[in-house]
């Protein structure tokens, strides 16, 4: 199933905050998320989330910081703040309600997959 | 392996040329290259194998440098201002064609110059020195300046008939106002109409959109780049005018008529060219002005810290005349423009710092000097009446103590970690209007106000 490139766009900052939401984390291991929640449907561009991160960064949603774990080599970490968690719930909020408006004009139950995350 | 880490040290150069991409990101995208290689290596895939699906799963370098570039436009905003150059060709390319735009350049500043002299001509100067000559020496020039931005950001006729409309409002309402002998409200308008014409120039700058605050930061840092490539070019030519009457002397021409074709032609022509220098040179005053605004704002905080103890100390007494308001007015701009200035050359993810606390105290004491100026005028106003100048110097203070007290809170609470920069920086562009209202009133309103005394 290939994901519409305009459905994918919208979903990335909420997606990000989201996961972020579950802990700080990295560029890569995001991706990597991403790719395990969405059983490897949602595509991105790889290098695509870094400016996404830089612009959750400047409006003050993540913030960011260079660690070097033990095992490991230096990298950068996102963490949310607690903007970005009120913007999180604005997100579910919306989500919510987008989900619904879908389920409810597709009609039915065996659409329930369309629910997304439960959202 | 060797290969290997020649290919990503050759990747890291390629990548790292790119406009809008710095070293920092550089080096986050080779961290997320490096996991994804140990990852492919994994599942078994050669050195090579690995590097290359990790470099292509990273997406085209060109997709990647535009989106750093939209996402960091103070890096690059030179590009980005380019109206159509969004598409096609790297951002390399699109410098280049605003280095080779040079002849373009020079004509609007010749043109620019042609029409000063005209005006002069027509002024009989430097014999005769009507008022209309310095009232409108600004009007001479500066649309100009707005064509040439217009022509580059190739504007819609709508917002050149715009630009051109509001300038052409403007120099009528300055010239039919019936001004008294010697009135203040002429001086007023003189001195704050290039201001004035300055802000309509950020209108075909900022590509006929007014509401964008990442826009409005460039024009900010334009006119920072400006200042000092002006400045430069200023000395420049001063030494060259200087060795030109020096070896024209022994022929008996005339030093002043020299000097009067050349400087003025040269102060006309030089604000396109410095126009032009700032868009097409970018990379070298780019580094040259965050170090001058390190080296200014701990001298000027300082200075501000001294002024600030010694008038708390001494008392204001009588020696607060109209000179030294203004001398204080000019202090509180060349703060504002630090700050701003400051804030513009900033790195927006750069953690607080010892500038930002130097800052911070530069804008307290600014505001405290502020505070005792407004005082003053305050008195005086209640002594002496309202005039055209002390409306002038109380709406300007005014603004200034609201916009430094907004700066000096948001820094503060940004250096306590509980705001972004980004807050602050906001603040600063929504203000940026005000400061072009004010500058508006004083030249349109204030004049028939006062009965153009």
């Amino acid at each position: 199933m290939q994901i519409d490139k305009d459905l994918v766009a919208a979903s990335a900052t909420p997606l990000v905050l989201a996961i972020l939401d579950e802990g700080e984390n990295y560029g890569y291991a995001i991706l990597k998320r991403v790719r395990e929640l969405s059983g490897g449907e949602l595509e991105w561009t790889d290098g695509m989330l870094y400016p996404l991160l830089h612009r959750l960064e400047r409006l003050g949603l993540v913030t960011t910081e260079w660690q070097v774990p033990p095992e490991g080599r230096r990298r950068k970490y996102y963490a949310l703040t607690s903007e970005g968690r009120t913007a999180l719930v604005e997100h579910k909020r919306q989500w919510a309600t987008v989900t619904q408006a879908l389920r409810d004009v597709f009609g039915g139950g065996d659409l329930g997959a369309l629910a997304l995350g439960g959202a | 392996m060797e290969s290997l880490e020649l290919e990503i040290e050759q990747w890291r150069s390629y990548v790292g040329r790119r406009p809008g991409v710095d070293v920092h990101d550089v080096e986050e995208l080779e961290s997320h290259l490096r996991d994804q290689i140990a990852d492919l290596h994994d599942v078994g895939l050669a050195d090579d194998e690995a590097f290359l699906v990790a470099v292509k799963r990273l997406g085209s370098v060109d997709d990647l440098s535009h989106e750093y570039a939209r996402e960091h436009s103070g890096r690059l905003w030179k590009q980005l201002v380019l109206a159509g150059g969004a598409t096609g060709g790297g951002s390399d390319a699109r410098l280049d064609a605003v280095a080779r735009a040079w002849p373009e350049a020079l004509g609007f500043a010749v043109a620019a110059a042609v029409a000063l002299q005209i005006a002069r001509l027509l002024a009989g100067f430097p014999d005769d020195e009507p008022d209309w000559l310095f009232r409108n020496a600004s009007l001479f020039v500066l649309p100009f300046l707005a064509a040439w931005f217009a022509r580059r950001r190739r504007l819609s006729s709508t917002a050149w008939l715009a630009t051109a409309g509001v300038f052409a409002g403007l120099a009528v309402a300055v010239n039919v106002f019936p001004y008294d002998e010697d009135a203040a409200t002429e001086v007023l308008v003189a001195t704050h109409l290039p201001v004035l014409s300055w802000c309509v120039v950020a209108f075909p700058f900022m590509g006929a959109t007014l509401r964008s605050h990442e826009r409005r930061m460039d024009m900010v840092r334009f006119t920072g780049e400006w200042c000092i490539y002006y400045a430069l070019i200023a000395f420049g030519g001063g030494v060259l005018l200087a060795l030109t009457l020096a070896v024209l002397e022994p022929t008996g021409i005339d030093p002043d008529t020299v000097a009067t074709w050349l400087l003025l032609s040269g102060a006309a022509g030089a604000v396109i060219v410095a126009a032009w220098l700032v868009e097409a040179k970018q990379q070298v005053v780019e580094n040259m002005a965050p170090v001058l605004t390190m080296l200014f704002t701990p001298l000027f905080a300082a200075m501000l810290v001294a002024a600030a103890v010694a008038y708390a100390v001494d008392g204001l007494g009588e020696a607060f005349d109209r000179e030294l308001v203004g001398v204080f007015d000019a202090l509180m701009v060349a703060v504002l423009g630090l700050v701003l200035y400051g804030l513009s050359a900033r790195e927006p993810s750069d953690r607080p710092g010892w500038m930002d606390r130097i800052q911070l105290v530069a804008v307290v004491s600014a505001l405290a000097l502020d505070v005792l100026v407004l005082g003053s005028m305050v008195a005086r106003i209640g002594d002496l009446g309202l005039t055209p100048n002390r409306v002038a110097a109380l709406g300007l203070n005014l603004l200034l103590l609201v916009n430094l007290a907004g700066a000096a809170w948001l820094s503060a609470r940004f250096l306590a970690g509980r705001t972004t920069i980004h807050r602050l920086e906001r603040w600063q562009t929504s203000y940026l209007p005000v400061f072009a209202a004010w500058v508006a009133v004083v030249v349109l309103v204030l004049p028939p106000a006062f009965a153009f005394s």
